[in-house]
């Protein structure tokens, strides 16, 4: 799962990695009482699952209340490339001399974690060109590969011992939480050459959840993604108007693609997974009656070693039940097929033998 | 490098001895009786707790890897079991002698992954999955789940990071003509036994391979990797690619584990770039991957 800052910078403090002073809220009541606790001059950043928010506007600077006043529902009232915010976190204003970059990243082609820094920092790291890469096997750095870092990206030799012990720290942090990334950018070189990471960015394994009670309070997930779960499939909320669902998420992304390179846009995808029962369609089907702003259901299914038939009898019984009144564009291949396609002939589903039809059809209907 | 298709062939005298890990769970019984029907050889089970045991009154059942590997002398292990023991499992397989492991489970943790891998360099074997569908070479052995009917014999070679597509563009290239001589599930996790580049290495040197169709998706590097090899060796034979997720969000995970993009990490835009370095064509649907492939066909 994506951290928050805040959520990450917890992390950091639990692993001796210093944090400024800071407080994440949620609402202007318990905004005010941090800004008392904190003390003016201080940022409020908004917290949001997503890259590029100082550009948005998603951090300002708040040097006494009335600016705090105007600024944080602002703030608040926020989203950043579609994403809403999802707390607001005060922050003391750090002095300090310079600002470079850390982050120890799951190399996915190489199959170790790997260290990127840099000696600038702040900005995209994808956007500097002196970095300085190190791989480290399965996630363990040595003092001395450290020190090699610290002095690779220049470091004044009073900031070494400092930027060896964060750098062990972070590699603790990552490996105990199964983290396949977590970044510091910035991090920043005071005065006395000690070190404190201004932003944090964490990504976990989901597949390692299992092992992290501790981290499930981050779990941020709406009602429609946790029922999904419960069902076994995976869904990703979308801001279109047509459903997508199919078996297997390749063919589920590519049905997405190809229904937006037509000018129709998803309201989500939903992949049933390769083991989809009668009732797991149909579970499906009542969870996207409950979406909102759908106008039609594309379904793009290539039975194997789950027939098309058990799909076709979830689509019966959800017209059955009234749990699908919207209009269903389906492409029904594979196994039993025929069969299926004969089940659904005087249903509501509109079927087409290629998907290229069920789309158009699809983009048709919900810009008739 | 370990030789995949001499041990999915053998010598050809006969078929080649496969054992299936976690044989009695519900997902295992299902795909092993599959496979049977393909013709796969299936010698032996194991489900700890349940040795001594057949499975169908026919194929025995051991404790451990170990008793089963001693009895019937497989060097392939096929693993259905829950990717908590995943790790587990693979070790078992492994410390055996199991030279070829396809590791069905999906959700294995990033971490327990890592470790079978190096356990697998160790130990000199080929590790495919987890997340994956298997591998099979089509009208003689199938060690997956995938459905027997898209695949026909002949000289292509269909490596894919997704299941469903992979018996989509499987079921194109055999209605167009194009049978296959292996077709292999990489798998949609970050980490993979079998990376794209390591199975064109096992594919490339084929005598008889015609084209590789390579399937793709959002996440990771893979794809640019296996692009620039093909430059670096100057690989001939025809390509062509289908990369799915060129509309999808970024920073979200698209059903894979490993289907996710990071700022422009992962980026569809950034496979198909690399892929037309290479000179090898994208199909914007699965239904254009034997177009592109008769095309490329025809120019050699």
């Amino acid at each position: 799962m994506r951290l928050l800052e805040y959520q990450a910078k917890e992390l950091f403090k639990e692993y001796g990695i210093r944090i400024p002073d800071s407080i994440a809220t949620k609402d202007i009541e318990s905004g005010r009482k941090a800004a008392e606790k904190i003390g003016y001059p201080f940022v409020i950043k908004a917290q949001v699952p997503v890259g590029g928010r100082g550009k948005a506007g998603g951090i300002q600077k708040c040097h006494n209340q009335d600016e705090f006043e105007l600024k944080y529902p602002e703030v608040l009232n926020m989203a950043i490339k579609g994403e809403k915010t999802r707390a607001i976190l005060l922050e003391k204003m750090s002095e300090y001399e310079k600002e470079i970059y850390l982050s120890l990243f799951l190399n996915r082609s190489k199959r170790c974690y790997t260290i990127i820094s840099s000696a600038e920092g702040g900005v995209e790291i994808e956007s500097v060109k002196d970095q300085v890469i190190q791989e480290v096997g399965l996630g363990e750095v040595t003092e001395k590969v450290a020190k090699e870092v610290g002095e690779k990206i220049g470091l004044a030799e009073n900031s070494i011992p400092h930027f060896v012990e964060i750098l062990q720290k972070l590699s603790k942090l990552t490996v105990e939480k199964e983290a396949e990334l977590t970044e510091i950018n910035p991090l920043v070189i005071l005065k006395d050459g000690s070190m404190m990471a201004l932003d944090g960015k964490m990504m976990t394994d989901d597949n390692s959840n299992f092992r992290h009670k501790e981290l499930a309070k981050y779990q941020e997930k709406t009602e429609l993604e946790k029922k999904a779960e419960e069902s076994g499939f995976s869904l990703v909320e979308l801001d279109g108007n047509i459903a997508v669902i199919g078996n297997g998420a390749g063919l589920v992304m590519s049905t997405l693609d190809m229904l937006t390179d037509s000018g129709g846009k998803a309201a989500c995808f939903l992949d049933v997974g390769g083991t989809a029962t009668t009732e797991s369609v149909y579970e499906a089907l009542t969870l996207i009656s409950k979406m909102k702003n759908v106008k039609a259901v594309l379904v793009n299914l290539y039975g194997g070693i789950v027939k098309t038939t058990i799909v076709a009898s979830a689509f019966l019984k959800a017209y059955d039940e009234k749990v699908i009144v919207l209009p269903v564009f389906a492409r029904l291949m594979g196994a039993e097929s025929e069969k299926s396609k004969e089940m659904l002939k005087d249903s509501e589903t509109k079927l087409s033998p290629s998907i290229e039809e069920a789309i158009n059809n699809v983009v048709m209907e919900v810009n008739k | 490098m370990t030789d995949i298709f001499k041990l999915l062939k053998g010598d050809g005298s006969e078929k080649q001895p496969v054992i299936v890990q976690g044989i009695t769970g519900k997902f295992g019984t299902r795909h092993t009786k599959l496979m049977m029907e393909y013709g796969t050889n299936i010698v032996a089970g194991v489900t700890p707790g349940k040795g001594g045991q057949k499975f169908e009154n026919s194929v025995p059942i051991y404790e451990t890897m170990k008793e089963a590997v001693d009895a019937t002398g497989s060097k392939i292990s096929i693993m259905f079991v829950p990717a908590k023991f995943f790790l587990g499992a693979a070790k078992d397989a492994l410390e055996a002698g199991i030279k070829l492991l396809i590791a069905i489970p999906e959700h294995v943790p990033v971490q327990d992954a890592m470790k079978a891998i190096e356990v697998a360099k160790q130990k000199n074997a080929i590790m495919i999955g987890p997340n994956t569908p298997g591998v099979m070479i089509p009208e003689l052995i199938k060690i997956g789940i995938m459905p027997a009917s898209p695949f026909k014999f002949g000289n292509i070679a269909v490596l894919s990071k997704s299941g469903t597509l992979l018996y989509e563009i499987g079921n194109n290239l055999s209605t167009s003509g194009f049978g296959q001589c292996i077709t292999l599930g990489i798998g949609g996790d970050p980490i993979n036994g079998t990376r794209l580049i390591d199975a064109f290495d096992m594919v490339k040197d084929y005598p008889d391979l015609e084209g590789i169709v390579v399937v793709g998706e959002i996440g990771g590097e893979a794809e640019e990797v296996f692009a620039q090899k093909v430059i670096d060796e100057n690989f001939k034979k025809p390509i062509v690619a289908y990369v799915a997720g060129r509309k999808a969000p970024k920073e979200k995970r698209m059903g894979h584990a490993g289907a996710i993009v990071m700022g422009n990490y992962g980026s569809a835009e950034s496979k198909i770039e690399m892929f037309s370095k290479a000179n090898i064509p994208v199909a914007k649907r699965p239904a254009e991957v034997p177009i592109l492939l008769a095309g490329k066909m025809e120019k050699k």
